[in-house]
């Protein structure tokens, strides 16, 4: 204990005092860094918007969860890591905060230290540093749903399921075309170790950012003769693959696109070319499901629907922000079983998400059936256990073209404690276990 | 007789001035060590101090090359990223190294690349300098990002900062990271300001006015661009070290992007060339400004407009005010201090 961290204590509780009393009625606060402008504003609209829209939901239809109003407010961070943590340091003196959801690998990285000194959780649904799944040394982050190992696992046990079983992978050529960057190469030796296991034959082309010119890279594809492409892609990147993809002669419907490849943005402007293309998903798109049908009918039907652009409802991006919604949402309810229908402090909220189990049963009750499986985090498996679909693209709209496939989670757990262990080692963490993970800081 | 008459008559200017010049210190201690870590928010240090500070720093250090010494450079970002990536390694591979060592080691690090990546301005002037600095730019970027041995191979190539200590008192607090920060550019820029009063700043200047006239008078033309270089990345490497471990905690290749290089380049112009003041002004107007400008709109509009549209408006200001200020003092805004302390001392003598 040094004298700046008594000081920065004393701080803290005295804002989080003055901060309490503001607050009249009871209220979770959600902070989000969301992103409109740029050139991710088309994620970054679609996923906070999906959110909003859920939060609105269930304050409009149910007044809030239990009584407890949720409250947000947005900080543009343009998917720049610099305005996120400035972001991150105006809206956490806000009183009662939830949980943070800043939808970008590199602003989840400056905030791991960060978020952990306070004691909130930080969700990075579907992305995130692959490692964080491990509880036991990141006891705030949870890359909910999937992280980068699981999808690979998922992506190559989907093309197994076509071929025939896993045995059949033998002798197979896969190319993986990856976004030169940080997110692009995290699952590189993923890869290699499941075609040492399995037995394809893989090359891994890197396609440097942003990836609109691809010439080079699909004219080793062709010469490869691969039966599959995984498209490991992020923004123009994609696009411009499945078109040259067109050009070079390979089918689009063996091109298997990632969960950062498989977005309506990502096919529409490749027009002709996107047709049979196939992307992994955690969460099916459309418009069919009770929840999202709510949406539309009380919270666009109230004019407080947060799309501007309406045909965008029910999108992957905004389905994705709709079941990240729910798994906050779900957090916060189990959270208060526990310790009572109010404002919960962030480390209450931490324990309600390290309890989040929803099985399908409970996933139909809150009128997601199809529209995500389940999920099942523990206090060392931030995870969840997530399921993943396929769908296809046919040329207007997105369906589904296969079960909810599970990855390999047992193969994948080694390697990701190894690295865990290794990040504790590096920045001296003791590693958690269950007894500290039910300590819960109430105030 | 009369020189020393003048001299007599000059003296007592010279003292005031002194008093003057000390008071500002004093001041300027007591606001960084007192009023600062006492009174300032976690948000003020955190979002505005830090970034500020390690900008700072930076743009003294591309100063000394580009407005003192003339050589254009577009790698500072790089520079700043094997300072970062340096010191990163350094304390991960070498047990028990103090904070301070790691530090200097980082800067001598990015003074060895800045070196050789100086080399072709022994050659080359001008623009044709600035895009060959860009191979720097590039390079950095690609090796920290082929190479996993530098990331410690972690996968994605993103890597955190270490716990920050001296002499075993913890600086992992905002208070803390800010301390060291603080003290950090303010040796930097006392060495820096020492440095440009002295022989070798003169040969700097000398060589920026006019290389063959330089020459002429017997100032080693090649040995001083080599040591504008080496100088020169050795601050911004520090002020990368200051960047990734006191500010964002965090650090991946791609953060230390061309985008950056030019932020630094801006803000010596706006802030003014040869100026060790022009450069924390100009930090200060590229970092404070646009969160002024966006805490104001918020502010004024929040319930109107949604934060894209908010975000867009602000940028055009921001740029509107860049081109006044440039057009009313091309010099930038240190000339622009100056004129107005010029006008108000006119006004109250």
């Amino acid at each position: 204990m040094t004298f700046f961290s008594h000081l920065r204590k004393a701080a803290i509780a005295t804002a989080f005092v003055l901060g309490a009393t503001a607050v009249h009625a009871e209220e979770q606060y959600f902070p989000l860094q969301s992103y409109r402008v740029g050139p991710y504003a088309a994620g970054g609209t679609g996923f906070f918007g999906g959110f909003i829209d859920y939060l609105n939901l269930i304050n409009i239809r149910d007044g809030g969860v239990n009584g407890v109003k949720l409250a947000w407010s947005e900080g543009e961070t343009q998917y720049e890591v610099e305005k996120g943590v400035e972001v991150y340091e105006r809206l956490k003196s806000n009183p009662g905060i939830a949980a943070w959801n800043p939808l970008s690998v590199g602003i989840a990285y400056a905030m791991i230290d960060r978020i952990t000194d306070d004691k909130v959780p930080l969700i990075t649904i579907n992305h995130g540093r692959t490692d964080t799944t491990d509880g036991r040394v990141f006891p705030y982050v949870f890359p909910l749903l999937l992280n980068p190992y699981s999808e690979t696992s998922g992506i190559v046990n989907y093309i197994a399921s076509k071929e025939g079983g896993l045995d059949k992978l033998k002798g197979k050529n896969i190319v993986v075309l990856y976004h030169g960057s940080p997110y692009g190469k995290e699952t590189i030796p993923i890869y290699e170790l499941l075609s040492q296991k399995y037995g394809f034959e893989l090359s891994q082309i890197e396609v440097p950012h942003p990836g609109n010119e691809q010439q080079a890279q699909w004219l080793t594809i062709r010469r490869e003769h691969p039966d599959y492409v995984v498209l490991r892609g992020w923004g123009v990147m994609n696009p411009v693959a499945l078109k040259t993809a067109q050009k070079t002669g390979f089918p689009a419907d063996h091109i298997i696109g990632n969960v950062w490849s498989n977005s309506e943005e990502d096919v529409i402007p490749a027009g002709d070319a996107a047709k049979g293309y196939t992307a992994i998903t955690t969460q099916a798109s459309g418009e069919r499901y009770p929840v999202v049908q709510e949406i539309v009918k009380t919270v666009y039907g109230d004019g407080k629907g947060n799309l501007e652009d309406k045909s965008r409802i029910g999108s992957v991006y905004h389905n994705l922000g709709i079941v990240n919604g729910i798994l906050n949402v779900e957090a916060v309810r189990i959270a208060q079983a526990k310790f009572g229908n109010r404002t919960l402090t962030g480390d209450e909220v931490r324990w309600g998400f390290e309890h989040l189990k929803l099985d399908p049963a409970r996933v139909e009750a809150l009128g997601a059936k199809d529209l995500f499986h389940s999920i099942n985090v523990s206090w060392d498996n931030h995870e969840g256990d997530g399921y993943v679909t396929f769908q296809q693209w046919d040329g207007k709209k997105w369906n589904v073209v296969s079960d909810w496939i599970a990855p390999d989670w047992k193969l994948l757990r080694p390697i990701i404690e190894k690295s865990s262990e290794a990040y504790a080692k590096e920045k001296g963490i003791k590693i958690r276990t269950a007894e500290d993970a039910d300590a819960v800081v109430s105030n | 007789m009369a020189v020393q008459a003048l001299d007599a008559a000059r003296l007592p200017v010279d003292w005031a001035k002194l008093v003057q010049k000390l008071a500002l210190a004093t001041a300027l201690f007591v606001v960084a060590y007192g009023v600062v870590p006492a009174y300032a928010s976690g948000y003020l240090v955190e979002a505005i101090l830090l970034p500020f500070l390690a900008l700072s720093l930076a743009a003294v250090g591309l100063n000394l090359l580009t407005g003192y010494c003339g050589q254009l450079s577009l790698g500072s970002s790089a520079f700043m990223a094997v300072g970062a990536f340096g010191a990163y390694n350094f304390n991960l591979r070498v047990e028990g190294l103090p904070l301070a060592v790691t530090m200097i080691l980082a800067g001598i690090s990015a003074a060895g690349f800045g070196v050789v990546f100086g080399l072709p301005s022994l050659r080359l002037r001008g623009f044709y300098l600035a895009v060959s600095t860009l191979a720097a730019q590039f390079f950095g970027q690609w090796a920290l990002t082929k190479f996993g041995w530098f990331s410690n191979d972690n996968p994605s190539g993103v890597i955190s900062a270490p716990h920050l200590a001296v002499a075993g008192l913890s600086l992992d607090s905002a208070t803390g990271r800010y301390l060291l920060s603080v003290t950090t550019v303010m040796v930097l820029t006392a060495l820096v300001w020492r440095l440009v009063n002295s022989a070798t700043g003169r040969n700097f200047i000398a060589v920026r006015d006019n290389e063959t006239a330089a020459r002429v008078i017997g100032v080693p033309v090649l040995r001083t661009k080599l040591l504008a270089f080496a100088i020169s990345s050795f601050i911004i490497g520090i002020a990368g070290v200051l960047w990734a471990f006191t500010y964002l905690r965090t650090v991946e290749p791609a953060g230390f992007n061309l985008d950056r290089s030019f932020q630094i380049l801006f803000i010596i112009i706006i802030g003014g060339l040869a100026s060790i003041r022009g450069a924390f002004l100009g930090a200060a107007f590229i970092v404070v400004l646009p969160l002024f400008l966006s805490r104001l709109g918020a502010f004024l509009f929040g319930g109107l407009f949604d934060s894209g549209v908010l975000d867009m408006s602000q940028r055009i200001v921001l740029g509107a005010l860049i081109i006044i200020f440039l057009i009313a003092e091309p010099s930038g805004l240190s000339a622009l201090f100056d004129r107005l302390k010029r006008r108000i001392g006119s006004r109250s003598s």
